[in-house]
């Protein structure tokens, strides 16, 4: 059995678990086995709709405890579930939660686990998991020896299929240990696309010259239905937010479209988005060594040149 | 109170990535070593500046790995480090390498044990999480900001979706991002003490390893860019919905 571990967040099932769980079920077929998902805490969604992804099964643990996170708690039952229904293979997101749960659980199973995946495990010789490394520069292909086996997968690595299928939901009872973490608070931001799950990124650079520009950046993000990211100088300089900081040192990104404005794309900030599938460099610069990733490229000053996509993208999509 | 922080030795952020012997060897040949920024900028020097609030604080470094290691743990040491461990193994595995840390731990009980929060190199963001289980201690991941009072601390992690303010007793295992800290610069007088403070080097004990890298691969190169005229802004457009088919 493969396990998914299906993330949420205020209910509802993040996008990122679409992919972990399309993942997961190829897995499961490519073992000769069946794929089941796990959530934990309150859900408002019906979740024998990710039959759709591929799951046979969706276990719940529907406790109020695990409402928010917390990786002792969230450990200990994804760990209770594996031994009660046998699983072989746990797959998780390489998200903010996954990092937190999937080294605890990898030595509590004591379960090898390769986190950053971005491909399918190769079984013709063992289980060979493709990761990232080297910050997005070179990929490591790495052989999982122990007879339980974790994989944390990168966002946008694996694309969700989505197809027909429910799947039965069945409630688990797990007894959740008392948290050593109090959460005194929790703020989401709501509204914005989460950058780390973003299909198309729009970032500036220290080429725009102060944070009273941004609006060139903002509104072509809103066009396209996209996050904004930023370069290092930009985050360093309180421009934008820390947490839009990509390269890297920052947030490793893979987007299907990353539109870089006045960035020159120094080998750090390339670390943190070269895994993005179509790169557009707008730059006044013909030499910076962005154009060199780029898939597309502008040379000219992004004030005149970034407002006339933002319309071109508008009349394309009629708004 | 006692503090721990690991660090790591990572290849420069600007060093070019290639490798040897069929693939399965990083080629190390002209390349300058680091201490892994995540290690240094915020799990170091927020432990410095806990230091430097309460003097009789205790702060001790770890390593996992070979003499070439010693370069960047003397740096750390030049920054504010008082002791240094190093395990002499070059092991890649990262429950091999979370073992040797938690057993240094338990010979010295620290309230405290700090983690940069990947290295940039192997990006693996799990010794952190191991070691708190090894040790059944309670971890905190991607903190952004770690204040203590007495024996309570105050983090700030990042959760998805947002941010996170929790409440943990010590002992913990903190892992650092950016926030925590601001880099520092060692001077002269740090660099100079360094050299006589404790390296202590030992062997590493037995564990297990779960996993091993079979070999390595660079990703495809470009095929090249294509260039729009600035005047033609709706081209690009163009190509993005029909040839790219982005959106």
């Amino acid at each position: 059995m493969v396990l998914i571990f299906l993330d949420q967040s205020e209910g509802k099932i993040k996008k990122s678990s679409f992919e972990a769980a399309s993942y997961g079920a190829q897995v499961a077929e490519n073992l000769g086995t069946s794929a089941a998902g796990i959530v934990l805490g309150t859900v408002n969604e019906e979740l024998a709709d990710m039959g759709k992804y591929g799951l046979k099964k969706v276990y719940t643990v529907n406790n109020e405890a695990l409402n928010n996170y917390d990786d002792e708690a969230y450990t200990h039952v994804i760990a209770e579930a594996v031994k009660n229904i046998d699983a072989k293979v746990i797959i998780f997101s390489n998200n903010f939660n996954g990092k937190g749960i999937a080294p605890r659980l990898s030595v509590r199973l004591k379960a090898g686990l390769v986190s950053g995946a971005i491909a399918l495990p190769d079984l013709s010789n063992g289980f060979v998991v493709k990761k990232n490394v080297f910050s997005g520069k070179a990929f490591a292909n790495v052989s999982i020896k122990t007879d339980i086996k974790i994989i944390s997968l990168n966002a946008n690595a694996y694309k969700a299929k989505e197809g027909e299928g429910t799947a039965e939901v069945e409630a688990l009872t797990v007894e959740i240990p008392q948290a050593r973490v109090k959460v005194k608070e929790v703020n989401k931001v709501v509204g914005e696309v989460p950058l780390a799950e973003a299909e198309i990124v729009v970032s500036g650079g220290r080429g725009l010259k102060g944070p009273e520009n941004w609006g060139i950046v903002t509104d072509l993000a809103k066009a396209l239905g996209a996050a904004t990211a930023c370069s290092r100088p930009v985050s360093d300089s309180d421009w934008r937010p820390h947490h839009e900081h990509v390269g890297q040192t920052g947030l490793a990104i893979a987007p299907n479209l990353y539109i870089a404005i006045g960035i020159s794309g120094a080998i750090q900030h390339l670390a943190g988005v070269n895994r993005s599938k179509t790169i557009v460099v707008i730059n006044k610069d013909p030499e910076a060594p962005f154009f060199k990733a780029a898939d597309y490229g502008i040379v000219g000053d992004a004030f005149e040149v970034v407002p006339k996509i933002t319309e071109a993208v508008k009349k394309l999509k009629g708004i | 109170m006692k503090i721990l922080v690991c660090i790591s030795k990572t290849p420069d952020t600007t060093a070019k990535i290639a490798f040897t012997d069929n693939n399965t060897k990083f080629a190390e040949a002209g390349i300058q070593f680091i201490l892994n920024p995540y290690d240094e900028w915020y799990a170091l020097v927020r432990a410095i500046e806990l230091k430097e609030a309460d003097p009789a604080t205790v702060l001790h470094l770890i390593n996992v790995g070979g003499a070439d290691s010693d370069p960047i743990i003397r740096k750390a040491l030049a920054l504010g480090g008082d002791e240094a461990f190093r395990v002499n193994t070059n092991s890649q595995d990262g429950f091999y390498i979370a073992s040797q840390i938690a057993e240094i731990a338990k010979q010295n009980n620290y309230d405290l044990i700090f983690t940069g929060k990947e290295t940039i190199d192997y990006n693996g963001s799990s010794i952190g999480g191991m070691v708190a289980e090894l040790l059944d201690l309670p971890y905190i991941s991607l903190a952004t900001k770690f204040t203590l009072d007495g024996t309570t601390c105050t983090v700030t992690r990042e959760i998805e979706g947002g941010e996170e303010v929790d409440e943990v007793n010590l002992p913990l295992v903190v892992s650092c991002q950016k926030g925590m800290a601001e880099q520092r610069i060692p001077n002269m007088r740090g660099i100079m003490g360094a050299r006589t403070k404790p390296l202590k080097v030992s062997e590493p004990v037995a564990a297990e390893t779960f996993t091993s890298i079979e070999s390595f691969d660079l990703p495809p190169a470009k095929a090249g860019v294509k260039l729009i005229p600035a005047d033609q802004p709706e081209e690009l457009v163009r190509l993005l919905h029909e040839e790219a088919k982005v959106f």
